[in-house]
């Protein structure tokens, strides 16, 4: 409860001081000012099923998941199973990459391990429904092999984030 | 688990990060209203070994639709920038956030989040290495 609190003062400070860089960017330039709230609209307007969705799956996990089914998917023992959700998920998942953090804290809090949230935050890169805009730029050849490693790096990228956050350098 | 009672907390963590996400962004589009995509050519150097960590740096602090990345991309591609500096760019515009990196920090752990970031823009430099070094071998080239 005191952490929640904690959590919810610094985000609040964090808000007031972006109000505070538009005040001084609408001070300095207003017209950059005016184009940036555009832009924030446009992407509030695309991202705000998104938002919904992550709200829903936020109750569900609530409802349905208990920390003993998560730990079973996604901890520790879970296995090439873990991985597996991880890297499927991520690719799956759509929006922007923030608005997953919400879901992932929750999910770490009821037994995720660190390893398998890393591996689902970084296959969010491999974006299936983009995939023939990528051929279009830079061909069929480059997009495969980027796929490939993005995937394969995915699982490095995972353990490695684990590895360094239970043997910090310099310990 | 009482539907009502899970509503109810969701609703209540849900509201208390929205800030953070709106923060964020807000932050995004404030530097896609600042940083034209055209500027991003002008950065590179030619080097084989600079342009690379180069294309990591700006993939980083940019952000947005990944298809704007593959815009820029292409654009960098036609104005003969290398092919891994710009795989590291494309690779480090959807793996590392520097703007989200308050909202990661804050819902996800300082710790957890420093290292993911750190990591993922050593990996973008390393994939695009590969990359680069995969076509090569196969006789690809764009």
């Amino acid at each position: 409860m005191k952490k929640e609190k904690k959590n919810s003062r610094s985000n609040f400070y964090f808000f007031v001081i972006v109000i505070a860089v538009y005040a001084i960017t609408a001070l300095l330039d207003l017209p950059t000012a005016i184009r940036a709230l555009r832009i924030f609209a446009d992407i509030l307007l695309r991202i705000a099923p998104v938002l919904v969705l992550v709200f829903f799956l936020l109750f569900l996990t609530d409802l349905l998941i208990s920390p003993k089914k998560m730990v079973k998917y996604l901890g520790r023992e879970s296995g090439a199973v873990g991985w597996c959700v991880a890297i499927v998920g991520g690719i799956i998942s759509s929006g922007p990459i923030y608005v997953w953090y919400p879901f992932l804290a929750d999910l770490r809090e009821k037994g995720m391990r660190p390893a398998l949230a890393a591996t689902f935050l970084y296959n969010r890169a491999v974006k299936v429904p983009l995939l023939p805009l990528m051929v279009y730029y830079f061909g069929i050849a480059f997009t495969a092999v980027l796929t490939v490693y993005m995937i394969l790096f995915s699982l490095v990228n995972g353990y490695c984030t684990e590895w360094l956050m239970e043997n910090p350098p310099g310990r | 688990m009482d539907p009502v009672q899970s509503a109810r907390k969701t609703l209540t963590s849900f509201t208390q990060m929205l800030p953070i996400i709106i923060g964020v962004l807000l932050l995004i589009s404030l530097v896609n209203a600042t940083i034209p995509a055209e500027a991003y050519a002008g950065f590179f150097t030619g080097n084989v070994l600079i342009d690379p960590v180069l294309g990591a740096a700006f993939g980083s602090i940019a952000s947005g639709n990944p298809i704007t990345s593959y815009i820029i991309g292409g654009e960098l591609i036609a104005a003969h920038i290398s092919l891994t500096a710009v795989t590291a760019f494309i690779l480090s515009w959807v793996t590392v956030g520097l703007i989200s990196l308050p909202a990661e920090m804050d819902l996800l752990g300082k710790r957890f989040a420093v290292t993911r970031n750190l990591l993922s823009f050593l990996f973008s430099i390393l994939i695009a290495l590969l990359v680069d070094l995969t076509l090569t071998s196969f006789g690809v080239s764009l």
